[in-house]
């Protein structure tokens, strides 16, 4: 079972099932390409159990392929998944039958067919589980930025009426984004052959494994850094180069906005733990104090706007600001319990900022508008859609039972060992992340009923039950994260020793990960 | 005195006689066939041709690949005048396929109603009664076909030549007769004969650089071959001031060939004012004949000089880049802004020029400048033919539609054509999956591998801002409403729809299975000296 090209499969059947949803044809049945779709998507999911259920926690890299692809360029078919890789596919799977579940009717009244947007989200899905399975920068950067075309047709089809504008905005700073790294990836290329020359076979390779072994030397480590850098803080996205985010959630679909922020953005704290951290170790710890800064800019300064913001997507869209900047931030201070929150923040604010994107989005939909000043008192004409949207707002303040907060607790424990200021910074995020959230749920659900809002349907079957899972897993994880912890704690023992950071001495004993272990 | 005839080896250079005799022939045809009868005589002909000289490619290629214990990768014929090597026989391959589809594309008779793109008497002033009456007789000019394989034949030479003469004569075959075609548009014909005019005058006076550049190279070297030149590079005999003279004009009257700046301002007028159908051919082909006689100049005649010339390639390369890039932000028309974006890829391959280094330095396996240069003008050729043709089927009732207003609503029209078009552009930008993308790795791997790092930073930033012009084309075809009663889009005959599928396809294979080709490449890329 072992040699079953188990991640392969999970690409291909997403953008097999988009071709086909694409081909069906437009009129005869309506229901039809979202059904299979769904289908699809469902199908994928179950996949991607079967193949976990085969993950041995502490194996290292799972489930390799690994086939010659273009050898002038050193480049592979690679694929593999560790703990952090196997944790992001997890996520791509799950919510994508929600987003589809969710975002049923948003393709009805696009500038294409609703077959294109069910096509294109299964397109991104495959092409986001190739993204985190890729063992090859070179194969790695190829997916990173096909991703962008989904993004880029879903925004720009779908969305709102600007939604033209934030599409190429979105496109613009991704793909310049994506050039910078290319020239560092081109630099990888003509590094690994000055070190590979003098072998038998010959050439430069692009396998991370191989990469990894290579010392590249100071001067040279450290620009290769800054171009993957660049790149990976635009995706992110980190201050100063994250205002394509607000602008974009802005404009595009609530299921848009999920598979972008949950999933998409995660391509670049991924890539910072993949790449940036065990192939440069020496230029990360070198870049730490710019990047911690940056960070602990990025979680106050979202968190600020956030604040400031009165359109609902907009606002979600710098809460994302903030939470990245802790996800970086635990990358960056690069000891353990940093390095495991982040990676598990990662999967929980993709749960957290789904669940808050798809419940604003349904009741945005049933008003007609995103502001919040146009919202009042909509807790009494529909008690479900407040319920949910308070349990949504509250995982993403971190509230403690809830699954973010074991993380963003993770994340600011590690960063007091590295440095008490920025934790001290970091720590007021928090507080403002409650300001936000909560100044949100009392300005639209409680109060008055406004006349505008008064007539407002509750939430249907299908909403509920799309929403149902990510709700519950997010309580699930808020008591119990040791299975998903168990997964992501070796792969972290791995990056840390490939950085070849020690933990600092006095930890706090029952959050380290030994304690999650047991 | 003794007279010993020369030694020509006319099976080794087959390819170019070949498509000059057909190119003959069609003279002929035009005398002796009767007018209704011409068009599809000179079609097939051109086509036999082409398909000829493939033929006698393959046969030359079957022949170096026999004699592989021969010391070295190639032959020289015609008494060292012409080299056939492996670029060379990559650069035939390449042209001969180009000038196939080019010669579709003329051919192209559906979209004026049944007549070809080309203006119906040329000698006709625009505007008077001589010309109503050629176009109510429906007249054609045939003698675009064999004017087209004068065009191949010199271009073939090109990439082939080993001596500064014939390098010469073959940029002067290759170029008279595309001046004559830029002047033979069938509508907008003061816009097409001055295209044809600027062309002339400019290319005339890049002649006169270019004769001058060999006359002080001849007074350094004291010959015009190749292998000499390299010989008196290397013993740095003769006047090294003439050697710098020399060669900077030489590479004026080059790189005015493939329209990099500051020698590029003939490359928008002329694109836009010429026949789409020739624009395509010119942009594609004398692109892949020039660059290939760039390198064999510049790596076999003065490759030793590397250190000389290679502080103003640089400047060359980043400027041209610069230009393309940022002028194609401004551009209105598409066949405009497809010219600029042709200069920033001029740009883009002498990054991959750059690339060159010593032979000691290229470990076995690695990419090579020349490997990447010649697949580089492969992915832009193919793409970019396919772009122009399809230039000539978004229409309206005044011709070709190239306002780039026009063109607002294309995706809903017409689906397919915008599709295929916005992959070209995506193709183009470089964005993975294309061919565009395998191409710029292969040249910037080239020249950072050169430790040409700044100008690769300079290609990669000119790189973004060439995808938002790319991008905007996108944006206007399927985001924004039709003006008016919109383009619409011809269907074209099975011809052009040849040449944009053809180059569609080819957009695609090299994105994801470059290796093939690559490969093919690294065994060949070696100039014989």
């Amino acid at each position: 079972m072992t040699d079953f090209p188990w991640l392969s499969v999970l690409i291909a059947v997403p953008i097999v099932g988009a071709i086909v949803v694409q081909a069906l044809p437009r009129r005869a049945n309506p229901a039809a390409p979202k059904q299979i779709a769904l289908g699809v998507s469902l199908l994928t999911l179950v996949l991607t159990l079967v193949m976990t259920s085969a993950y041995k926690t502490d194996g290292g890299m799972q489930f390799t392929e690994q086939h010659e692809w273009i050898k002038t360029f050193g480049a592979h078919y690679a694929l593999g998944v560790d703990g952090i890789g196997l944790s992001l596919v997890l996520l791509t799977v799950i919510l994508t039958p929600v987003v589809l579940l969710a975002s049923w009717n948003d393709g009805d009244n696009g500038r294409w067919s609703p077959n294109a947007f069910f096509a294109w989200m299964l397109a991104m899905e495959g092409l986001a589980v190739g993204v985190f399975a890729a063992t090859d920068v070179f194969l790695f950067y190829v997916l990173f930025e096909a991703t962008l075309i989904p993004i880029y047709f879903l925004v720009g089809g779908y969305g709102g009426p600007q939604r033209a504008r934030a599409a190429v905005k979105f496109l613009l700073f991704s793909l310049a984004g994506g050039l910078v790294m290319l020239a560092s990836v081109i630099g990888l290329y003509v590094e690994s052959a000055q070190h590979q020359g003098g072998r038998a076979d010959g050439g430069a390779t692009y396998l991370v494994s191989e990469l990894a072994k290579i010392d590249f030397g100071t001067d040279v480590g450290r620009w290769l850094f800054v171009g993957f850098f660049i790149a990976f803080a635009v995706k992110a996205p980190m201050f100063p180069v994250h205002t394509w985010l607000p602008d974009t959630t802005q404009n595009a679909t609530p299921g848009t906005s999920v598979l972008l922020v949950s999933v998409l953005d995660k391509i670049g704290t991924f890539g910072m733990v993949r790449f940036c951290l065990e192939l440069f170790p020496e230029a990360s710890k070198w870049a730490t104090p710019v990047v911690v800064t940056l960070a602990v800019i990025s979680i106050i300064y979202g968190a600020l706007m956030a604040i400031g913001s009165d359109n609902i997507p907009r606002l979600i869209g710098y809460t994302s600001v903030s939470h990245f900047g802790f996800i970086v931030l635990g990358i960056f201070v690069m000891n353990s319990q940093g390095l495991s929150g982040a990676n598990l923040y990662m999967f929980n604010h993709g749960l957290s900022t789904a669940a808050l994107f798809l419940v604003t989005g349904f009741l945005i939909s049933r008003r007609g508008s995103a502001l919040i000043s146009d919202f009042g008192g909509v807790e009494k004409v529909a008690p479900v859609l407040a319920g949910l949207f308070l349990v949504a707002g509250l995982s993403s303040l971190s509230l403690p039972g809830l699954s973010p907060f074991v993380s963003e607790f993770l994340v600011i424990v590690g960063t007091f060992s590295h440095s008490e200021v920025a934790a001290a910074f970091a720590v007021s995020g928090i507080v403002l992340a409650a300001i936000y959230i909560l100044l949100m749920y009392q300005r639209t659900m409680t109060g008055p009923t406004r006349a505008e809002v008064a007539g407002m349907r509750d939430l249907g079957t299908r909403e509920v039950v799309a929403l149902a899972p990510v709700l519950l897993l997010i309580l699930v994880l808020g008591f119990f994260p040791k299975p998903l912890l168990s997964v992501i704690n070796p792969s972290v023992d791995h990056t840390m020793s490939q950085v070849g950071k020690q933990d600092p001495a006095p930890t706090v004993a029952d959050k380290t990960p030994e304690g999650a272990h047991e | 005195m003794k007279f010993t005839a020369p030694h020509i080896q006319y099976d080794l250079i087959s390819p170019i006689l070949i498509v000059l005799g057909v190119a003959v022939i069609g003279v002929l045809v035009e005398a002796a066939v009767p007018r209704a009868r011409r068009y599809w005589v000179q079609v097939v002909l051109a086509v036999v041709g082409i398909l000829g000289a493939l033929g006698g490619t393959v046969y030359v290629l079957d022949k170096i690949n026999a004699g592989s214990d021969h010391p070295k990768p190639g032959f020289l014929a015609a008494e060292g005048a012409i080299a056939v090597d492996g670029p060379t026989l990559f650069s035939w391959v390449l042209i001969l396929v180009l000038a196939l589809l080019g010669v579709l594309l003329f051919a192209e008779r559906q979209l004026e109603g049944g007549v070809t793109a080309f203006a119906g008497q040329a000698a006709a002033l625009p505007g008077t009664e001589a010309e109503r009456e050629a176009s109510a007789k429906g007249l054609e000019h045939t003698e675009v076909f064999p004017l087209l394989m004068f065009a191949v034949s010199g271009m073939l030479i090109f990439p082939a030549a080993n001596d500064l003469l014939t390098l010469f004569v073959a940029l002067e075959v290759l170029s008279l007769p595309l001046y004559l075609l830029c002047g033979l548009a069938r509508r907008r014909r003061l816009l097409s004969q001055e295209a044809a005019m600027k062309y002339f005058m400019l290319g005339a006076f890049s002649s006169g650089f270019f004769v001058y550049g060999i006359a002080l190279t001849y007074g350094y070297a004291g010959s015009m071959q190749f292998d000499k030149i390299a010989n008196a590079v290397s013993s740095s005999s003769g006047d090294h001031a003439l050697l710098l003279g020399g060669m900077g004009l030489l590479a004026v009257g080059l790189l005015f060939k493939v329209g990099a700046a500051p020698f590029h301002a003939w490359t928008p007028d002329v694109y836009q004012g010429a026949p789409t159908a020739v624009t395509g051919f010119m942009a594609a082909a004398t692109k892949v004949a020039a660059f290939g006689a760039l390198l064999r100049l510049f790596y076999v005649a003065f490759g030793g000089a590397r250190w000389d010339w290679q502080p103003m390639m640089w400047g060359v390369a980043i400027l041209t880049m610069v230009v393309g890039s940022v002028f194609a932000l401004t551009q209105t028309d598409v066949k405009r802004l497809l010219a600029y974006s042709s200069i920033a890829h001029a740009g883009f391959v002498l990054t991959g020029f750059l690339g060159a280094r010593s032979l000691a330095d290229i470990h076995a396996g690695d990419i090579t400048p020349v490997q990447a240069v010649l697949f580089y003008v492969t992915t832009y050729g193919l793409t970019t033919m396919a772009a122009f043709a399809i230039v000539t089927v978004v229409r309206d009732s005044g011709g070709e539609a190239t306002h780039l207003s026009r063109w607002a609503g294309l995706g809903k029209e017409s689906p397919l054509v915008a599709g295929i078009f916005a992959f070209l552009l995506l193709g183009m930008a470089g964005i993975p999956l294309t061919s565009g993308f395998t191409g710029k790795w292969a040249v910037f791997a080239a020249a950072l591998s050169a430790g040409a790092w700044p100008v690769v930073i300079v290609a990669v930033l000119m790189s973004a801002v060439a995808v938002y012009f790319y991008v905007r084309v996108i944006v206007v075809m399927f985001f924004a409403d039709p003006v008016g009663e919109g383009p619409t889009v011809a269907v074209p005959s099975v011809m052009t729809g040849a040449v944009i599928a053809v180059g569609a396809a080819a957009t695609l294979v090299l994105g994801v299975v470059p290796g093939p080709l690559l490969d093919a490449l690294g065994r060949i890329a070696q100039f014989i000296r």
